[in-house]
């Protein structure tokens, strides 16, 4: 039955999120963003918000709330209206501990999943992403090749969430030459594993990310994702595209609901820019596609939460929010003119991570 | 609970819709080549079909909401072909109107005829406050005399009255304005001509000229004489009709560039390009990539679509979002039609092939029932919250 009604769990959540947002996130997105680092004493607040804790099964130390790819990409939404650095640093955990629910064995889940569980926050991330151009990740270059028991990991991968600080690393990867791709648990001490010094990228700076150096490292059987019946690959991407898609809404509503009271405000002319309607009609198109985007987004996640295939529905969803957000946000500059060139609004912050959120494709997996 | 699935019942609804849909595709051709040659009111291959209301019977609700699997359903049948479609069932615009602003007895009395509405005059479209039609009433007789012309006027050969919008006092501006009920016949009503358009030949389009034209005092609609000193409420009322409307002109719209994506789809998959949705966009060809993003386009517009109507269904406002939609929709239809044609080549632009006809329709969508420009003036005035004299 189609229905745009979210329930009243959701709503709730959705508000917590949106208060939240506004009181712990959008006042210091700026000096996280110029100090290119995520506090920890953010990432220590975001964690009582429960957003990884309450999704794992009780068995394993969490709350055992359903997991809800619909409610997930409502509370994204929220967050990354926030800023999208900071709400893709507090859920980068769940990146690591979501497919481990998913997709891992039993004993996986007894060791891996209580870490999330206490009262701190705990660093554990996906390593999806290679660098070079033409990324793909259904293509991989990072390769698995079995030996012995275990698996040789060979590859670079970065734009790996808060990696100055996880335990572990979730390395997809191409398995013995094949297409296929496969998740590895790589504890960050594995020999032949090396970390670079944070990346510094254009946008999503208020998010640290690094770059994994794989050489020929070693990991047991056991740390291939789910086992021998491995893990479902296309769906840890159709999450990640949809999810991301959801940030890209949230940051393009951050960038509309910024220039409206902006453009009614500012004069040129003798009157406010906003009755002039190139800007008016400017922001039309952003309330218009602020909302086609974000339809896209939740007929994705309501597939996923189907168990439905969602390949396409995910793909046009992220696909069409990057490069609305991109419209989005390039407009919002124009609207605040040369104000919006200058970093004293954040419209030229959203701009930057409007850019990089669109080129990083399956990145944003919760 | 969000969700985006049809029950057994929706897709029942559908199914058979799409089916009849395309028997009314066969006959697409002949009445678009054959312009004032109007389709009948049953298509000889359309008559085993159930009628439209029976496939209603045995709705739950847990099924899709009326408003929304309305839209569907609009979109279902102009997949098929959009003129023929607009002669199955009775009903005009002019109807939705008497609805909205008839009273009782008015809906009572008319409900029954297929009414036209005709607003648009040669000097005025987008802006209906400077409608100069007049009517005047002769105290002596009763009757309301009419004198103007309408333009553009949709089942306006077909329609068996109109609802028409004059004015009572040009220098009142909008709260002159007051709508009219003409049944055919009335003297003094002449139906001028029929236009000869772009796209949607099959659909009658005429223009009106109304010469001291003679009709009772009571068919002002919602009979209320007086002119009222602020503006009124009453042309705000006539406005609300089109908060259903314009989803359905967007849906409408829609189901003809669903109908040249799945041609396009199948030209290009014979041709041998690869549709895999799971590959990112470097290992994308070209052509995939590009019907990917039309087709994002048109879920997208789509959605608003069902959105505007699922607020209606819940008993919600939907102003702002079915402006939304008839935007969107208005826009989306005009880029994907054009972009089929591209994606095919000169095939695509062959009249051998129905593409280039879809390609003509479908323009309409993003004119009539306010032009793309004037839902954009709607929904910047609500999210500035400025009155219509802040931004014209
Ligand atoms: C096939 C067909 C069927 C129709 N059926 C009906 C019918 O049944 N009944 C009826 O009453 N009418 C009908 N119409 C008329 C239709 O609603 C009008 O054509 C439409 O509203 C536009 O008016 P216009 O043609 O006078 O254009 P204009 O108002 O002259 O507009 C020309 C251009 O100026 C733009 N514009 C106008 N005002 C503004 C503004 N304030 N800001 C920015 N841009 C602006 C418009 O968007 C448009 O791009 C029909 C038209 C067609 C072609």
């Amino acid at each position: 039955m189609i229905s745009f009604g979210p329930t009243e769990e959701q709503e709730v959540a959705r508000d917590a999120m949106r208060e939240f947002a506004a009181s712990a996130i959008r006042p210091i997105a700026r000096r996280c963003d110029e100090d290119s680092q995520t506090p920890d004493a953010f990432l220590e607040q975001a964690w009582q918000l429960g957003l990884v804790a309450t999704q794992i099964p009780e068995a394993y130390g969490g709350a055992g709330e359903a997991r809800s790819p619909i409610t997930n990409v409502l509370v994204l939404e929220e967050l990354a209206h926030g800023d999208a650095g900071l709400a893709l640093a507090a859920v980068s955990p769940a990146l690591f501990a979501m497919p481990v629910v998913e997709f891992g064995t039993e004993a996986q889940k007894r060791e891996l999943l209580p870490l999330f569980c206490g009262e701190r926050f705990h660093a554990a991330s996906l390593a999806l992403v290679e660098p070079g151009p033409c990324f793909d990740p259904t293509a991989l270059r990072t390769r698995a090749e079995r030996k012995g028991d275990g698996f040789v990991l060979s590859g670079v991968k970065c734009c790996v969430p808060l990696a100055d600080r996880a335990s572990h690393f979730l390395v997809l990867a191409r398995e013995n030459g094949g297409d296929a791709v496969q998740a590895y648990v790589v504890p960050r001490d594995a020999a032949g594993l090396a970390l670079a010094a944070p990346e510094k990228n254009l946008g999503l700076r208020a998010l640290t990310t690094g770059t994994l150096t794989l050489e020929r490292v070693e990991v047991p059987a056991s740390a291939r994702l789910g086992g021998d019946a491995g893990c479902d690959a296309r769906r840890i991407v159709n999450l990640a595209r949809t999810a991301q898609a959801a940030v890209l809404v949230g940051v393009s509503r951050a960038v509309m609901e910024y220039a409206i009271p902006y453009a009614k405000d500012r004069e040129a002319f003798d009157e406010a820019i906003a009755k002039k309607q190139a800007i008016a009609f400017t922001l039309a198109d952003m309330c218009i596609e602020v909302d086609a985007m974000r339809w896209l987004v939740w007929q994705a996640a309501s597939r996923l939460e189907n168990g439905i295939d969602a390949t396409r529905e995910a793909q046009l969803a992220r696909s069409y929010c990057a490069k609305q957000a991109m419209k989005i946000a390039d407009d919002g500059v124009q609207v605040l003119g040369g104000h919006g060139f200058i970093r004293e609004h954040p419209v030229e912050l959203w701009y930057r991570n409007a850019r990089t959120l669109g080129v990083l494709d399956g990145a944003g997996l919760v | 609970m969000i969700d985006f699935t049809l029950t057994d019942n929706d897709k029942k609804v559908l199914d058979s819709i799409r089916a009849e849909a395309l028997v009314c595709r066969n006959y697409a051709r002949h009445y678009d080549e054959n312009e004032h040659e109007f389709p009948p009111d049953e298509l000889p291959e359309a008559k085993d079909f159930p009628p439209m209301m029976s496939l209603f019977g045995g709705r739950t609700k847990d099924d899709t909401g009326l408003g929304v699997i309305s839209m569907m359903v609009a979109g279902a049948q102009s997949w098929g072909d959009y003129s023929v479609r607009m002669r199955r069932g009775r009903g005009g615009l002019g109807n939705a109107a008497l609805r909205a602003a008839g009273t009782p007895e008015q809906q009572q009395k008319w409900g029954g005829l297929t009414l036209a509405m005709a607003i648009t005059e040669p000097g005025c479209g987008s802006d209906p406050s400077r409608v100069q039609m007049t009517a005047v009433l002769d105290p002596t007789t009763d009757e309301w005399v009419l004198n103007g012309e309408k333009i553009f006027v949709t089942t306006g050969c077909r329609a068996e009255g109109v609802i028409v919008w004059a004015t009572l006092d040009r220098s009142a501006g909008r709260a002159g304005i007051k709508s009219f009920l003409v049944e055919k016949g009335a003297p003094g009503f002449i139906v001028a001509h029929k236009e000869k358009k772009l796209g949607i030949r099959a659909d009658d389009t005429a223009a009106y000229v109304f010469k001291d034209c003679r009709i009772p005092r009571g068919n002002l609609l919602g009979g209320k004489e007086e002119i009222p000193k602020e503006s009124s409420g009453g042309f705000a009322g006539v406005m609300k009709t089109f908060n259903m409307t314009r989803p359905a002109v967007a849906a409408i719209g829609l189901g003809i560039s669903q109908a040249a994506l799945d041609f396009t789809r199948e030209q290009l998959q014979a041709a041998g390009v690869v549709f895999d949705y799971a590959p990112g966009a470097a290992s994308q060809s070209a052509l995939a990539q590009r019907f990917f993003e039309l087709e994002a386009l048109q879920e997208a517009a789509m959605l608003t679509v069902m959105r505007a109507a699922w607020l209606s269904d819940t008993a919600k406002p939907n102003n702002l979002e079915s402006s939304i939609c008839k935007a969107k929709g208005g826009a989306a239809v005009r880029e994907i039609t054009q972009g089929c044609i591209e994606l095919l080549g000169p095939m695509g632009a062959s009249r051998e092939h129905l593409l280039e006809k879809w390609f003509r329709d479908v323009r309409i969508t993003d004119i009539y029932e306010g032009t793309g420009q004037i839902q954009r003036l709607i929904i910047a005035r609500q999210i500035l919250d400025y009155g219509r004299t802040e931004l014209k």
